[in-house]
């Protein structure tokens, strides 16, 4: 097995700051799907908080080969860096025509730092179908303050993912993005295997930094969803240029002035 | 008589604006709405809730953002509550 790590782009991160996850189809070769499909049934041992991701897993689980993956290594590495810990990891599973949809919700507590963000990698290891009820999240709504279910009265937003993948997906996700498990309405079980890490390392440049000033950064950036309001819309690209300025480590950059602007304060200064 | 109620989410704070999220809630029983279970919404804005009998019940205050919170995003802003009633059914 390779053991290479395929850093993600500058353009892939800031993809990631705008819509608040990164999407990997059909990544993990089927010997593994099967191989882990079996291990979920049986259910994993638990991993205490804290537990430094290089040793938390053996080798012959599938989770150790899932993340040596030269893809998905890459992409753990550029959003969270090396020696990230493991904060948690669970299995969901669904049964068939089993289960009601989730509210939708934020995990863990309400989770503001502004220089720093856990991700959860989200594996899905046979085909999901529209009547299997994927993971229904939300574009671009990681950098909203709720906490938890306090947004489970709202049932649906214009450009909402309701997904479906490939087997083989994995999908790591920002803290902050609202998301929910929804109704199986098939016949089949559905499994989901999930692991948030934790960064150890500043997270500032992680990843492949040669595209940094691509122009397509910048059309990530200010990428509008359809559920946003006409006025947070704004508000949204404001604090994404927040954090890609942490990411990056370059106060200046700004999309459309939008931060330059109302940040321009000019000192008194004496003429005598 | 039972109570429908049908939550809009509008793009700004004009009932005639576009609706950007929704949700349903039932007292008939007769149908359960439920988390990410249609990704159109039942009407382009909130007047067009109106004029298909719907009547508004409540709206989302309008706020000043909070000293030192200006720049901060959470809920919805532009939340407006309808209702229909409308006779009960016995699942």
């Amino acid at each position: 097995m390779p053991t290479s790590k395929q850093l993600l782009t500058s353009v892939q991160v800031a993809r990631f700051v705008a819509q608040g996850f990164l999407r990997l189809d059909a990544v993990v070769p089927q010997e593994i799907n099967r191989r882990a499909i079996a291990t979920l049934t049986e259910g994993l041992p638990n991993v205490p908080y804290g537990t430094p991701l290089g040793g938390a897993f053996a080798e012959d689980v599938f989770v150790h080969e899932l993340l040596a993956l030269p893809v998905v290594a890459g992409a753990v590495q550029s959003l969270v860096g090396p020696g990230p810990t493991v904060d948690h990891h669970a299995v969901h599973v669904r049964e068939p025509h089993g289960g009601q949809a989730q509210p939708l919700h934020a995990d863990a507590i309400i989770d503001v730092r502004p220089d720093a963000f856990d991700i959860q990698l989200m594996y899905y290891p046979h085909e999901v179908t529209a009547k299997m009820g994927g993971t229904l999240s939300v574009p671009g709504s990681h950098l909203r303050r709720i906490n938890e279910t306090d947004i489970g009265r709202v049932q649906n937003l214009r450009g909402q993912t309701r997904l479906t993948c490939p087997a083989g997906t994995v999908i790591l996700v920002h803290h902050g993005i609202w998301h929910g498990g929804r109704r199986n309405d098939t016949a089949r079980r559905r499994y989901m295997y999930k692991l948030r890490l934790n960064p150890t390392v500043p997270q500032v440049r992680l990843w492949d930094t040669s595209d940094l000033h691509d122009p397509a950064v910048n059309a990530e950036l200010e990428t509008y969803f359809p559920w946003y309001e006409q006025a947070a819309a704004r508000l949204e690209i404001y604090n994404r240029v927040l954090l890609w300025r942490a990411l990056t480590g370059d106060d200046s950059f700004d999309v459309e002035y939008w931060v330059t602007r109302v940040s321009n304060r000019p000192a008194l200064r004496s003429h005598a | 008589m039972r109570q429908q109620v049908l939550v809009l989410y509008l793009v700004t704070s004009a009932i005639d604006s576009e609706v950007v999220g929704w949700s349903r809630y039932d007292g008939t029983g007769r149908t359960s709405p439920t988390t990410g279970d249609s990704d159109e919404p039942p009407y382009p804005t909130g007047l067009a809730a109106m004029q298909d009998g719907w009547r508004l019940f409540q709206a989302a205050q309008l706020l000043p953002p909070q000293p030192g919170h200006e720049y901060d995003v959470s809920f919805l802003k532009h939340e407006f509550f309808f209702e229909k009633w409308e006779e009960g059914f016995r699942p």
